[in-house]
């Protein structure tokens, strides 16, 4: 459905977006991270035609944004960031406005903002004028003029900024009821959010792709190892002792106060050493404290892959 | 060309829902008003000749007001990004936003009529000189009014519209009053640059294909460079 080629975007001498690449399929939720300025808006500001690219290609069903560029824009509806509209329109009039630049025949329009104003909850301010309405009536205000004429893409640059946890929750859930018809790329960099609503994730640090795969993918971080948290009671060396075990590479001890230590045990992806583990505590009669698969928070994983090199 | 009506429209409903439409016709029918009855009452003349004199030079600040905030504005509050997103290309947005502004001129400038027909009632006025003057008027303006949208696509902020759009119309109208101060080979070129000898040309009743060529090259222009600035996004 979209697809972006090595794509380049320069201002002057900053490299806003360098090299990146990626494709998405038809139905897929694909959530943006990256710190501020990573070059998140500025990527989707090309598939929406806004900005056009210095270097590399982006298509959207097929369609180059630079040759077709209006071919592109029927096919997308998108949210800018902080919900730009024109304060002097209520939003009645603002939604019939877009629905006619959106080419809808007149027979429907009516029927098609009523539609995209139930879906986004805008009922009770329907003759407000946009600029007296709260963030999160204009961020809604903002998502019915990006659905109004049921696009098969939705763009949506960090669609729930501004909004308080209710409004967040409900516009989470909003999108990803969307999602379930449509392809949805949205930017954010809270990272709950990625969490609640989206498949795969894609993170961009200083303009490149610095991760892209499915979300429990993340879990795994760069290292890509499992890791056991073991605490034991016990006398003696358990470090060196669990460094025996076949398949352990790693053995860490986080702390140890008294007779209890706790450590962190990594193994290659995909072997869990649980049980191994818990047979040499019971060989050596340890007691067994406290055993879990530790996953990096994705806090952890984003921070290591979005850290600067000094 | 079809997106042309609805960005048309909107912009006509933003001129009539603010003070701003109101404001502008009431400015220009004193202005024009002060001058028609001086003529009137004062020399006792019963002409347009006045009012066709005092507009052309009204239209120098009262057209850069209606046209700095066509563009700079949508820059300014970031609906640019939203409009330009949308299945319409640069010059249809263009083009919807002057026949707008010229919209508001027009219907400024139906209200002189009545001016026209006090005259046309007390005396025998040339009936031909005032559809000429008019004609004139609204060339003038139509040109005028480009050069308007041409500024206000060049910046964000309408106080720079205003200012860079009056001097170059300021520039057209006066240019033609100091030709006896240039060198005799670039007269000619600055009088033909000059906005207000092609509208005194007109308003005579002699319709020259120099002239209408004069006003439909600004208005062409004026459009043309607008939505290429409409590219530059920032």
């Amino acid at each position: 459905m979209i697809q972006v080629r090595e794509l380049h975007k320069h201002f002057d001498q900053t490299r806003a977006v360098d090299g990146v690449s990626f494709d998405m399929k038809s139905g897929e939720i694909l959530g943006f991270l990256g710190p501020n300025g990573a070059g998140k808006t500025t990527t989707m500001r090309v598939i929406t035609c806004f900005l056009p690219p210095t270097a590399g290609t982006v298509e959207v069903d097929g369609l180059d944004v630079r040759t077709q560029s209006i071919a592109v824009r029927e096919r997308i509806g998108y949210l800018p960031e902080s919900a730009p509209l024109y304060g002097d329109m209520n939003v009645v009039d603002y939604l019939m406005f877009v629905a006619e630049l959106r080419k809808i025949p007149s027979a429907d329009r009516r029927r098609k903002v009523r539609h995209a104003v139930d879906v986004c909850g805008l009922g009770e301010v329907l003759r407000k004028n946009v600029g007296q309405l709260s963030s999160g009536y204009r961020q809604r205000a903002g998502l019915a003029q990006a659905i109004l004429h049921d696009p098969p893409i939705l763009v949506l640059d960090e669609p729930t900024r501004g909004l308080d946890p209710n409004q967040i929750v409900e516009i989470r859930q909003l999108i990803k009821d969307l999602g379930r018809q449509k392809t949805v790329v949205f930017s954010t960099h809270i990272l709950s959010e990625v969490e609640a609503m989206c498949d795969r994730v894609l993170i961009i640090h200083r303009g490149k792709k610095v991760f892209d795969g499915p979300k429990s993918e993340l879990s795994y971080g760069r290292t890509g190892k499992e890791r056991i948290y073991v605490e034991l009671r016990a006398n003696g060396d358990v470090a060196q002792q669990l460094r025996g075990l076949p398949g352990a590479d790693a053995v860490h001890v986080v702390s140890r106060d008294g007779e209890s230590t706790r450590l962190h045990v990594e193994a290659p992806r995909g072997r869990d050493l649980r049980e191994a583990i818990f047979d040499s505590a019971v060989q050596q009669g340890w007691k067994v404290l406290e055993m879990r698969r530790d996953t990096e928070s994705f806090e952890d994983v984003f921070r290591e892959l979005t850290k600067d090199e000094q | 060309m079809s997106n042309v009506l609805p960005i048309f429209k909107k912009e006509v409903r933003s001129y009539f829902s603010s003070p701003v439409a109101y404001i502008v016709i009431t400015v220009f029918l004193l202005i024009c008003g002060w001058f028609f009855s001086t003529s009137l009452f004062v020399i006792g003349q019963a002409s347009m000749r006045n009012v066709f004199q005092i507009i052309p030079f009204v239209l120098t600040f009262l057209v850069p007001a209606i046209t700095m905030r066509l563009l700079s504005e949508e820059r300014k509050s970031g609906t640019f990004e939203l409009l330009t997103t949308m299945p319409i290309s640069d010059i249809d947005i263009v083009i919807g936003k002057y026949l707008s502004a010229l919209l508001l001129l027009a219907v400024a400038l139906f209200f002189t009529l009545g001016y026209a027909i006090t005259v046309k009632s007390l005396g025998n006025a040339d009936a031909g000189v005032t559809v000429a003057g008019y004609i004139g008027l609204l060339l003038l303006g139509a040109g005028y009014v480009a050069i308007g949208v041409l500024a206000s696509s060049l910046t964000e902020n309408q106080i720079v519209a205003f200012i860079v759009s009056f001097m170059i119309i300021f520039f057209l109208s006066l240019v033609d009053k100091v030709l006896m101060f240039l060198p005799a080979g670039l007269a000619n070129v600055f009088e033909y640059l000059s906005a207000e000898y092609h509208f005194n040309n007109i308003a005579r009743g002699v319709v020259d294909t120099r002239d209408l060529i004069y006003y439909a090259s600004l208005i062409v222009l004026g459009l043309y460079f607008s939505a290429r600035a409409l590219q530059r996004r920032f």
